[in-house]
């Protein structure tokens, strides 16, 4: 099936079979790595990406239902190295890492609570990332790294 | 995934058109459920027909006395709908908190209670609220709605399009998610109407349920206090790694007081 949506301010037009999922299709086909796929069962959400502004897991997700969309995924967020977008910025500043896997996710989550609350409380943060898991337990710095990224981006706002 | 063959109409007419006589046909609203599933090969249907873009399905309105949600809607759109917020906040604290956020944004209440997974969350509020169910044939009460374990009064091809809610006097839902899942190993919804009481719970049991002895002690008096000398019947309850029979059949207890302090709260 051929489908048309805008990936990353970039339109695109594909041909994939229906039973496609988002994920394989931005890794394998479009050759944009950086959304992980971790678990494949929507559980630990390192294939975070946007759709129509929304946070989604993109396994869990067919290529066909984003016909006609807006998908962003983590190479969305900037344009180069130098000029992060203030969410990566603010994980690089407090190293909201370990091994970086599970990354993409966090961060794509992380700017969609950001745009739903600007100014979120270390509980909500806590709350909001259910849906991503770092296997190296790392969200000591993962908090603390979107509690400065979500001033930074409220700053920019 | 097995491979199948994909359709999207965008009327409801062309939907049930595709699902007649079909077998191997699955409707697909959010996927929450039916993506894990058949990539399981647990399911693997022939066709798949996208119901996403019927016009109409998606939106929250009031209809009289009646909250109405189509069938589409997303968890995350019940959650931070004004309307419910107003008239129905324990609907809307309950949707708030299914599955996670990325879920939120994809899976239905419409979807969530066809499934009719014996732990999902909508079952309960759609059972304890009295709420009818309406498909493209008929109006459906959520006291027939819901029949066993992933089994409901729909008739093969007949689709959800809404349901209607009436407005309690007080209501509210209390769940115990399982840490992991966030499915509920009990959650219970208590609703005071002026016709009574209705108490529905989901996680414990192999399907969502009615608590007749819970409901009778709350109709007397509708107070947590009002339990403190009821049990539930604990053999018909559900065992797994989680949590045995015994521990759910004391968990319901536990969020029913608690729903019951939160409706009072509320109201």
């Amino acid at each position: 099936m051929e489908i048309s949506f805008v990936l990353n301010d970039e339109p695109v037009t594909v041909n994939v079979d229906p039973s496609t999922l988002l994920s394989d299709l931005v890794r394998e086909q479009l050759s944009l790595t950086g959304t992980h796929v971790g678990c494949d069962t929507s559980q630990c959400g390192a294939c975070v990406v946007h759709l129509n502004g929304d946070s989604v897991k993109s396994c869990t997700l067919l290529a066909v239902s984003v016909d006609g969309g807006d998908v962003r995924t983590v190479e969305g967020l900037s344009t180069n190295d130098k000029d992060l977008h203030p969410m990566q910025q603010a994980f690089r500043d407090n190293h909201g890492l370990q091994c970086g896997f599970c990354t993409p996710g966090m961060l794509m989550s992380a700017i969609d609570l950001v745009k739903h609350n600007p100014d979120p409380s270390e509980a909500e943060i806590r709350e909001w990332l259910e849906g991503n898991i770092c296997r190296c337990t790392g969200y000591q710095n993962i908090v603390k790294s979107i509690i400065a990224g979500a001033a930074a981006m409220r700053a920019a706002s | 995934m097995r491979s199948f063959n994909y359709h999207k109409p965008d009327t409801v007419d062309g939907v049930v058109s595709l699902l007649a006589g079909n077998e191997n046909a699955s409707v697909i609203a959010g996927g929450m459920t039916l993506l894990p599933t058949m990539k399981q090969r647990l399911a693997a249907p022939d066709d798949l027909v996208d119901i996403s873009g019927v016009a109409g399905l998606a939106g929250v309105s009031m209809d009289g006395d009646m909250l109405v949600i189509g069938a589409m809607t997303r968890h995350a759109d019940v959650a931070e709908s004004e309307i419910v917020r107003e008239k129905l906040p324990a609907l809307a604290k309950l949707a708030s908190r299914i599955g996670d956020q990325q879920v939120r944004h994809r899976g239905t209440i419409g979807g969530s209670i066809s499934n009719n997974d014996p732990a999902a969350d909508y079952p309960a509020a759609v059972l304890g609220l009295n709420a009818e169910i309406v498909t493209d044939k008929r109006t459906i009460p959520a006291d027939e709605f819901f029949v066993a374990m992933f089994e409901t009064a729909l008739e093969p091809g007949e689709i959800v399009t809404a349901i209607r809610f009436p407005l309690p006097e007080l209501a509210a839902y209390a769940k115990f998610p399982n840490p992991a899942s966030r499915y509920a190993m009990a959650g219970v919804f208590v609703a005071k109407t002026g016709d009574g009481v209705r108490v529905a719970v989901t996680g414990a049991g192999p399907g969502v349920f009615r608590a007749s002895d819970i409901e009778a002690a709350l109709a007397e008096s509708f107070d947590a206090g009002a339990l403190d000398r009821i049990s539930i019947d604990a053999s018909e309850l559900m065992s797994d790694i989680h949590a045995d029979n015994e521990y759910r059949a004391h968990l319901v207890m536990v969020m029913a007081r608690r729903a019951v302090g939160m409706a009072l709260d509320a109201g």
